[in-house]
């Protein structure tokens, strides 16, 4: 038998590091099998299936259309139909929400891999995220199909979607992963998060345009990353009715990161201690 | 070129428990409060600084594992074995990297593939099909060996019928054959393995022995935790022996098994906290456990005679016996040995103290724990002294003969001795068609 020299592996104390990020790419085969069982099972033995992707944000949206456009009267951005705003404002914060709710459970979700196989320990909430992407691009169509009926069309801006859609993944995982590290050993968060999504809803310019904030609260009420990816998807899909206000998506976009930085380095912190305590 | 695949130098792991020193004593509203905020702030601060948080302001230190140092060559199977909470499958989890060491260092060179459960992954809601691919990744197999090797572990797994159907719905044997199955078709260069084998039918485990046989015989190195002596007897060449976290022996495999045998809890004098019933009439007042040539016996190797010593204290009542019950790790009486229902003999008719010697004729008991209810019966066959866990010994395996495949109490008290005449021809068949 032959050895290979290049495959010596050494187990010391906070050793892993070194190795950890090219782990991480070895460790992909597993990831996409991760994501794709929680795709699969998602809707596994429900009546409606991949609908429920469909139904909630769209009951959402006829709630908040009536509540924050009838009821209570406030304006859309220029000519866009009050129900597209809250859709294009609903699409991110669904996939933010999703995100979050799943990816921080996923770990005690799946103790029995943490506690019996090694692999980066990131795999699970990163492959928890796919789900909600795949949620994301089904409640797309029918914001396609809504666009169609109320006979508006978006402009060449849509081509920067892409860049806000990653901009929301990054504002999800940050916290994502700080949580499903907290949840690991105090499951507190299990009953902090859904919390925090129900009061981010609100917080954020979702049933509304962020355009009624006044000038002087903009800045501050930028802090929420949210802000910025809402106002950039609309800013993408509503035909340039909708503007873009750049000092608040700087903000959001580093707060984002900030929260990136500091989940990461807190997983990769209590992350080797998670078969213990788990 | 050195010819060490694992090489672990004082490896160690530290546990901490927390205790409560306040818990159960008095204490005055002021001082709950300020305890509550101190640990509170204590709290905040560990998990701030992402600090593992222990409960409790006491905190102890428990080392699972503490300098432990072996080498393993490359090609060999070397078998791992403890009492329960004795650091394996601590010391499986750190070598395959599922929790950090705390102290010391392992080099290990080659892929290696561990297998602390079977079927881990497995989503009930997904289908055979599904879960052998699931859990393949997951054991570390590529989606292209898996594929190479889907049929095989199909076949294995014998649930062709069943392929498309959620494993939520499979029988638990199905359930463990086929997360065997897949575990089976690993290839790696260092299997590690903890005690799986424990698991189906008795015809499955055998398959599974057979196939764990046929990996340490490909020249792969194999790392296997059991507390089934037959399977690390046939399997192994070495085994590395754990107590309390260190290694107390390295060496031979039938070294270390009979040292293992003579470490077991197994008591062959008398428990006198069994005493169940007093007699009115008798005394048991020693018992001892014997091998046939009067050695203290804790372990019983099936096939052998053995020795039970009695000193029975009698008011001469007339038809006295002392019986005995062998009682499994169930706590199920399967067998009676006595004096006067059996053998027509009773005790003295003089009252004083005697000693009673019973010899056992060779049983071939099934492997495991074993205790032994002594008691004295009077005629109208009402218990006079009972002692419930009298004596206690362990079958290490049940195959004298060496076999592999160790049959333990679930499948039955025991096996016939039976000699096989050799087989006589009755008939050529041309064809073998069932």
């Amino acid at each position: 038998m032959t050895l290979n020299e290049e495959r010596l592996l050494i187990i010391e104390p906070g050793r892993s590091d070194q190795q950890y990020w090219s782990d991480l790419w070895r460790y992909r085969g597993l990831f996409a099998t991760l994501a794709w069982r929680d795709i699969a099972v998602r809707y596994k033995q429900t009546v409606i299936g991949a609908s429920w992707a469909v139904l909630r944000p769209f009951l959402v949206m006829v709630v908040f259309t009536f509540i924050f456009g009838r009821v209570a009267g406030l304006p859309s951005d220029g000519d866009v139909p009050y129900a597209i705003l809250v859709f294009a404002g609903m699409l991110p914060w669904f996939l933010f929400a999703t995100m979050l709710g799943d990816a921080s459970g996923s770990l005690v979700a799946n103790t029995q891999l943490v506690g019996k196989i090694y692999f980066p320990r990131m795999i699970i909430p990163g492959a928890a995220s796919m789900v909600s992407l795949v949620d994301f691009f089904i409640s797309f169509l029918i914001l396609f199909l809504m666009m169609l009926w109320y006979g508006f069309m978006p402009d060449i801006r849509i081509l920067m979607l892409p860049v806000f859609i990653i901009l929301a993944l990054i504002t999800g995982l940050g916290p994502s992963l700080l949580f499903g590290a907290l949840n690991v050993r105090y499951r507190d968060f299990r009953y902090i998060i859904p919390f925090v999504i129900q009061f981010g809803l609100y917080v954020s310019p979702v049933g509304f345009s962020s355009s009624v904030i006044s000038e002087k609260w903009r800045l501050l009420y930028s802090l929420n990353p949210m802000t910025g990816v809402i106002d950039g998807f609309r800013w993408c899909l509503l035909a340039g009715e909708s503007n873009l206000y750049l000092p608040g998506l700087l903000l959001g976009a580093c707060v984002a990161f900030l929260f990136l930085w500091f989940g990461v380095y807190y997983f990769r912190a209590t992350e080797k201690s998670f078969a213990d305590v788990i | 070129m050195t010819n060490i695949v694992i090489k672990s130098e004082d490896l160690g792991k530290r546990y901490l428990i927390g205790h409560d020193s306040t818990k159960g004593r008095y204490q005055s509203l002021q001082e709950t409060l300020l305890n509550q905020l101190r640990r509170f702030s204590r709290s905040a601060r560990d998990i701030i600084q992402g600090r593992l948080h222990v409960d409790g302001d006491v905190v102890e230190e428990f080392w699972a594992l503490r300098n432990v140092s072996f080498e393993v060559e490359a090609g060999s199977a070397v078998g791992i074995i403890g009492r329960n909470g004795a650091g394996k499958s601590t010391l499986l989890k750190v070598l395959s990297r599922i929790t950090d060491p705390t102290e010391g260092r392992v080099e290990i060179r080659g892929r290696v593939a561990s297998l602390l459960e079977v079927g881990t992954g497995f989503h009930p809601e997904l289908s055979g099909r599904e879960n052998i691919f699931l859990n393949g990744t997951i054991l570390g197999m590529s989606q292209n060996e898996i594929k190479s090797r889907f049929d095989e572990i199909v076949d294995f797994a014998e649930i062709e019928q069943f392929l498309d159907t959620p494993v939520k719905r499979y029988s638990s044997g199905m359930y463990v054959r086929l997360a065997f199955a897949v575990a089976a078709h690993l290839e790696p260069e260092i299997l590690v393995v903890d005690e799986v084998l424990a698991v189906g039918d008795a015809d499955f485990q055998r398959k599974c022995l057979g196939k764990m046989n046929a990996v340490a015989e490909t020249g792969r190195t194999v790392l296997f935790v059991s507390h089934n002596m037959a399977a690390i007897s046939s399997l192994t060449r070495s085994v590395l022996m754990l107590d309390r976290g260190e290694v107390i022996f390295s060496g031979p495999t039938e070294q270390a098994i009979s040292k293992y045998g003579s470490m077991t809890q197994a008591s062959n004098v008398l428990n006198e906290a069994g005493q169940k019933k007093k007699g009115d009439h008798t005394n048991i007042r020693a018992a001892r456990l014997l091998s046939e040539d009067g050695t203290p016996l804790a372990t019983y190797l099936p096939g052998n005679r053995f020795k039970i010593e009695l000193e029975v204290e009698t008011d001469g009542t007339r038809g006295l016996s002392c019986d005995l019950f062998l009682v499994d790790e169930k706590k199920m009486r399967t067998a009676l040995g006595s004096m006067s229902h059996f053998e027509g003999s009773t005790l003295p008719l003089e009252p004083g103290v005697y000693t009673v010697l019973m010899t056992f004729e060779p049983i071939n008991l099934a492997s495991g724990q074993y205790t032994i209810d002594i008691t004295t019966s009077l005629v109208n066959h009402s218990w006079d002294h009972y002692i419930e866990n009298a004596l206690s010994f362990e079958v290490l395996y049940s195959n004298a003969a060496g076999l592999a495949w160790d049959h333990r109490q679930e499948y039955g008290y025991g096996n016939f001795s039976l000699t096989f005449a050799l087989p006589t021809l009755i008939t050529h068949v041309a064809h073998t068609e069932y």
